[in-house]
């Protein structure tokens, strides 16, 4: 492969490497923190690679939105970035939720971070004891 | 005749428009009403669906008449029908259970959410089994999802906070994987209609994009079915939800994840490309064997019953997938027959659990002493239920595992017999803890006064441990469906 060639793959891959970053980026704070708040920031983060890697392919250089006329040859696809309006949606759903949850978590426990609340509960089912 | 011709449409709206009504309506006994009309019109809806696929074949219905594969399609076929049928019969069983159960075990204040939330939670399931169009699917997926999270978040410990937090990380996780591999299919494809994609995939078989959207589907269902070992999110979340929540998502949740498994792998993919190309066959055989017998072995240890039946969720998950790895019709047909077969037991088990925690105050083998005293009949339908879970003749755990073994000696393989045997003895080893603590240990004196389970909850719990029984003697409706379901999975990409 020529160089220019090279380039143009990687040009056109662009978008690609993008997504990957940011989905690799994601699950590695989900993973890494134990901080209730970045676990939710990072999966933030990993869904919002899939919405690129949905909506960069949809687009043509130098197309327009599907108009019938004459004037125009070239039309992107508009379904991909209906479908990601979609995810968006689903996406601030589950980070409200998730954030709601953390904050009965917080009240709860008094702590946000995994580990420690892991560690306050040992012991059998508590509506047990409350009886 | 119009109404009928709607129904795949109502079988998904009816629950879907209940939900919100019963939020304006607030108090708790019209939501409940509300709810029981619902999820009772989704029974009879599943049922006629089952029937009409049952004369006159599939049943393809375009959403505002948009013509597939432009427009969202729903589709309904044998295997469709017969897990709406599994999932609605379920909810109309959990419902009228529910009211008493969460009584004691969620503030009134937020019953009409219960209802709420189990509606939402009820029309994603039905939505995801229902639509034939992959990003539909995903949708109705978090639909479903939100709403079970929510769910689980209404126990009364707080661990079940934590449990519900942990069960939305990773089942977004999933949801997400899902997204990606349906992304790329339609990258590929440029369609989303299942069908359709199915018969488009032939010519871009085996591309590396195809194969990594297999990779992407395959662990993002997996994720939401709980194969092992990606089960860590269940056994908290059944353990922590309130009763009636544990019933329902045991006996439907995991099971709808496996028809979205079946549904990509033979009718998108085709078995040829998920069995042909790469080694899917072995990779599940694995799991499948890995998640019988550690989380079999795990739930033997258990303290408490629901943690412990839950552990024995992931060890049945095990026998569901076995079957799929199969690639035979009987394995297919071992496959859904235990979907159904399970998720009749798993749902009797925990609702029995549900009475038992509310007249012992818990349900930890140390509380549950004596209970064959205490509770008769209650510990002599748990018995029942473990019965079926370890495999006895008369019970449906014997259907399913009798058509797994015969899928196995079909492919000839004698030391997988043997394995679904040997896995059977675990599942007695944790059942007879149960009998143990109910029949041969004296009733602790400190438990409760003699409150009665109410007769909205026995009766519901009562009519599920029949069913277990009865369709352990006639198999003609699981099997039946099962079979013709199977042949359908087989017959390869519509």
């Amino acid at each position: 492969m020529t160089p220019t060639g090279t380039a143009l793959t990687l040009g056109g891959h662009f978008t690609y490497f993008i997504t990957i970053f940011l989905m690799i980026g994601g699950l590695f704070i989900l993973i890494a923190r134990g901080n209730l708040i970045k676990k939710l920031v990072g999966l933030g983060i990993f869904q919002t690679s899939v919405y690129l890697l949905y909506i960069a392919p949809g687009k043509l250089v130098g197309g327009t939105a599907p108009i019938l006329s004459d004037a125009f040859t070239v039309y992107s696809n508009p379904l991909p970035h209906v479908l990601i309006l979609t995810a968006i949606v689903v996406g601030v759903a589950t980070l409200a939720l998730g954030l709601a949850l953390v904050v009965r978590i917080r009240e709860a426990y008094d702590s946000i971070e995994e580990d420690e609340i892991l560690g306050l509960d040992a012991g059998p089912v508590r509506h047990e004891e409350a009886r | 005749m119009s109404l009928a011709q709607h129904l795949p449409a109502l079988q998904v709206v009816v629950p879907l428009l209940a939900a919100p009504l019963t939020v304006l309506l607030r108090r708790g006994s019209l939501a409940f009403g509300v709810a029981l009309a619902a999820s009772w019109f989704a029974l009879a809806a599943a049922i006629a669906l089952w029937l009409q696929v049952g004369e006159g074949g599939t049943i393809s219905y375009a959403i505002g008449s948009w013509p597939p594969p432009w427009g969202i399609e729903y589709r309904v076929d044998s295997l469709s029908a017969f897990v709406l049928v599994l999932v609605a019969g379920i909810a109309a069983v959990v419902l009228p259970y529910s009211r008493a159960s969460i009584e004691d075990e969620v503030p009134p204040q937020q019953h009409y959410l219960y209802y709420t939330m189990f509606l939402l939670c009820l029309a994603g399931l039905l939505g995801i089994t229902i639509t034939g169009d992959a990003f539909n699917v995903f949708v109705f997926l978090e639909i479903s999802s939100l709403a079970t999270y929510v769910l689980i978040a209404l126990g009364r410990d707080r661990r079940a906070l934590m449990a519900a937090y942990q069960y939305l990380i990773m089942g977004t996780i999933g949801a997400t994987f899902i997204v990606v591999g349906v992304g790329l299919l339609y990258l590929m494809t440029g369609t989303l209609n299942l069908a359709d994609m199915g018969r488009r995939i032939g010519s871009v078989q085996g591309t590396r994009p195809v194969l990594a959207a297999l990779a992407f589907l395959t662990v993002g269902i997996s994720l939401k079915l709980a194969l092992f070992p990606l089960h860590q999110w269940l056994p908290n979340a059944y353990t922590f939800a309130p009763s009636a929540v544990s019933a329902f998502l045991a006996a439907t949740a995991t099971k709808v994840a496996v028809y979205v498994l079946l549904r990509f792998y033979f009718s998108v993919f085709g078995q040829s490309q998920v069995f042909g190309q790469l080694p899917m066959q072995e990779a599940m055989l694995l799991l499948a064997l890995a998640g019988m017998f550690v989380a079999s072995t795990i739930a033997i240890f258990q303290a408490d019953l629901k943690r412990l039946f839950a552990y024995s969720s992931v060890g049945q998950i095990g026998y569901i997938i076995l079957g799929l790895s199969f690639d035979s019709v009987h394995g297919l047909t071992a496959t859904v027959v235990h979907l159904f077969n399970h998720g009749v037991t798993k749902g009797a088990i925990f609702m029995l659990l549900g009475g038992v925690a509310l007249v012992m105050g818990g349900t930890s083998l140390a509380r549950i002493q004596g209970l064959g005293q205490r509770m008769p009949l209650t510990s002599f339908g748990i018995v029942l239920c473990g019965l079926s879970l370890i495999g006895v003749p008369g019970t449906v755990g014997f259907v399913s595992k009798w058509y797994l073994i015969l899928a196995a000696l079909e492919r000839g393989q004698w030391w997988l017999v043997f394995l679904i045997v040997l896995s059977s003895l675990l599942a007695a080893a944790y059942v007879w803890r149960f009998v143990e603590a109910a029949y041969f240990r004296e009733p602790r004196k400190d438990t409760g006064d003699a409150v009665a389970v109410p007769w909205s909850m026995a009766l519901p719990a009562g009519l599920l441990v029949a069913a277990t029984v009865w369709f352990g003697l006639d198999t003609s409706f699981t099997v039946g469906s099962a079979a013709q379901a199977a042949a359908l999975l087989v017959g390869g990409p519509r």
